[in-house]
């Protein structure tokens, strides 16, 4: 856009008011309050419309889905708005769906929610399932049985940005684009981050290979400890059954420039493109303190980060061997 | 009085007055922040504008140079009056102008200005580049610090010429200690100016594009013209950026002028500008679609801690600014 808006040509100033285009700017006012004679109709139907949301949702998942939001700490400026663009206002809807998943679709069993310390944290969870539901069941989690309740930012992939809509929605629900930048902010904010440190990776593993972690990326333990921040481990057990994949078709996936292109039979079924209603059980390990410096020898972090994938996975063992059936 | 000294290089510059501040030398005067800042820091100070322009109500004790940047006269302004701060605000952004046109002026001019800065022995030079020179961008952090690189051109050629002007005014800062170079890269300015952010406001329907809506920062003439004088008075170097109240979405900048606005998808969007740019009936280039597409917002930590920056006018009063002919 303009740089300083001092040009110092003459001509500039003068010219441009006038060669603003007479027939766009018409064309547009025409369209303009077209629109706006629609408009009392567009928001009677919206009102109506939020009016039976509101009501579903307390019916769905009890009065108290309100009280809770009005304790979430956020840090929203003047403007209402947080400076990563989240909106209470739309993420209350993103959590209503993912509450309603959590509590009636998967019927969640959370453990150890007292772990989550009220402060910064970091969540490192294992990454399953084949689309990311739980980092949405995690989200729900965190709003739904944690004191105080919480919103989860978590960070998405740069290319989300450039897709019309998406790129809209996912901050204002409190994703953030995944720049180490973003995280130093957002836990020097306070928030809570999570973290998948498997990537792509741990969320395509094939069903032979289920509840095994893949390799953990570096970067977040580096964060945690520039920044001082506690980790919590996470294990999430039910996520690897809703959808069972038997291979990768690795050169699709090129083509398609996916990160991977799982083969799910039970797409062919129908309803089957549904996950399958597993019961996730969700358990918090106790906080982790590291110390150090943030900069050392991939292999010095690599030991640190291995001490959080250790406990990962005994936390994944023990949950397994609890469980009695997948579905129940 | 003024006495006659001599400098290092040989050659003789007058000296201010001791205990007395020498003029400050505004470039690009006669633009709107320029004249707000004479207003304000002639009270303080000799001030002397240079622009091609004339400064048809200035206050008298201003005293303006009609001449032009690129031109020797430029010297005999320097060498006339004892100059303690330079402000170069004069950079031509008129996408309509010949490149050759903006080139010559933006980086011709603006080196012979910093020529004579250096033989001068100004103490402060403060150069208005703009935020803009970060580019926006899908992978941009949520705010870029003053380190980020400037990579505005990538998709815009017509911001490089303002990217050099920056980078110039950078390696001046390290070549010449004895010159404190002031950079300050403000978001967009809004208000009675005429530049892109301001005239897309002013539209009667405002156009945004269907499914993006980014966080924009916004920043009101006034606290810009603050922040000038901040940086011609403190004494503080290096390179700042300059932000206003909080960031809004784009969509909520919107709401507060009251307009109406229409959604349009981002091809055919840029199609039809691309169009209206060609056939001469829009002042937009179709590349600065990214600007309300894409996040390009800055960090003023620096601002705020060095220079001591705050913004005084509210995000209402900022946006509204654009209506206000004054």
């Amino acid at each position: 856009m303009d740089v300083s808006g001092n040009s110092n040509s003459s001509a500039f100033s003068s010219a441009s008011p006038e060669s603003e285009a007479p027939g766009e700017s018409r064309a547009l006012a025409r369209i303009g309050s077209a629109a706006r004679r629609a408009w009392p109709w567009a928001r009677r139907v919206r009102d109506l419309a939020e009016g039976t949301l509101e009501t579903w949702m307390t019916s769905l998942l009890g009065e108290d889905f309100a009280a809770r939001l009005e304790r979430v700490p956020v840090y929203l400026g003047s403007s209402g708005v947080d400076p990563f663009g989240l909106d209470p206002g739309w993420t209350k809807y993103a959590l209503a769906s993912a509450a309603f998943l959590h509590r009636h679709y998967f019927r969640s069993e959370v453990f150890g929610a007292k772990n989550v310390p009220s402060g910064r944290v970091l969540l490192i969870a294992n990454h399953s399932g084949q689309i990311p539901i739980d980092g949405a069941i995690l989200g729900a989690t965190m709003f739904m049985d944690v004191e105080p309740p919480r919103f989860i930012r978590a960070m998405v992939e740069k290319w989300s940005q450039s897709l019309p809509f998406v790129s809209t929605l996912f901050p204002r629900v409190g994703q953030v684009v995944g720049v180490p930048e973003n995280a130093r902010r957002l836990l020097e904010q306070g928030e809570a981050l999570l973290v998948f440190p498997e990537g792509a990776r741990g969320i395509s593993k094939t069903f032979d290979r289920r509840y095994q972690l893949t390799e953990f990326g570096l970067g977040f333990m580096r964060l945690a400890i520039e920044t001082k921040t506690p980790v919590v481990p996470i294990a999430v057990v039910g996520g690897e059954e809703q959808y069972i994949s038997v291979g990768n078709l690795d050169t699709i996936a090129r083509l398609l420039r996916m990160p991977s292109f799982p083969v799910i039979p039970q797409f062919l079924i129908p309803g089957g493109q549904l996950p399958l209603p597993t019961k996730y059980r969700i358990y918090f390990g106790e906080p982790m303190h590291f110390t150090g410096d943030h900069d050392d020898d991939d292999a010095v972090i690599e030991e640190k980060v291995w001490l959080v994938k250790a406990t990962i996975q005994s936390m994944l063992n023990r949950g397994i061997k609890a469980r009695r059936g997948v579905f129940w | 009085m003024t006495s006659l000294q001599k400098t290092p290089s040989g050659s003789f510059v007058i000296a201010p007055e001791p205990g007395k501040r020498g003029a400050v030398l505004i470039t690009g005067i006669c633009g709107r922040l320029g004249k707000r800042l004479a207003r304000i820091l002639h009270r303080e100070q000799l001030v002397i504008g240079v622009d091609r322009r004339a400064f048809p109500d200035k206050p008298k004790d201003v005293i303006h140079q009609q001449v032009d940047i690129r031109r020797r006269k430029l010297k005999d302004v320097f060498r006339a009056h004892p100059i303690s701060a330079v402000v170069h605000l004069g950079i031509m952004h008129n996408p309509r102008a010949s490149s050759t046109e903006h080139h010559s002026w933006n980086v011709a001019g603006f080196a012979k200005l910093l020529e004579y800065v250096a033989h001068f022995h100004i103490g402060k030079l403060v150069v208005l580049s703009s935020a803009n020179v970060y580019g926006p961008q899908p992978e941009n952090p949520q705010f870029l610090s003053e380190e980020a690189p400037l990579l505005g051109g990538a998709n815009f050629g017509e911001i490089r010429d303002l990217i050099e002007v920056d980078m110039l005014a950078q390696s001046f800062f390290w070549k010449h200690p004895e010159t404190e170079t002031v950079i300050l890269r403000p978001v967009h300015i809004l208000g009675s100016v005429r530049n892109a952010p301001s005239n897309f406001l002013r539209l009667p329907t405002i156009p945004t594009l269907l499914g993006y809506d980014p966080m924009v920062q916004v920043i009101h003439e006034r606290d810009v013209v603050e922040a000038i004088r901040l940086a011609v008075t403190a004494s503080v170097r290096g390179v700042f950026n300059v932000a206003g109240p909080d960031p809004l979405p784009l969509s909520r900048i919107i709401k507060l002028l009251d307009r109406p606005s229409i959604p349009v998808p981002y091809s055919f969007g840029r199609s039809v500008l691309k169009r209206l740019w060609s056939l001469r009936l829009t002042t937009f280039p179709a590349p600065e679609l990214d600007h309300i597409r894409h996040v390009c917002m800055v960090d003023d930590r620096r601002a705020r801690e060095i220079l001591g920056f705050r913004a005084s006018q509210s995000i209402t009063d900022t946006v509204r600014a654009v209506d206000s002919d004054r």
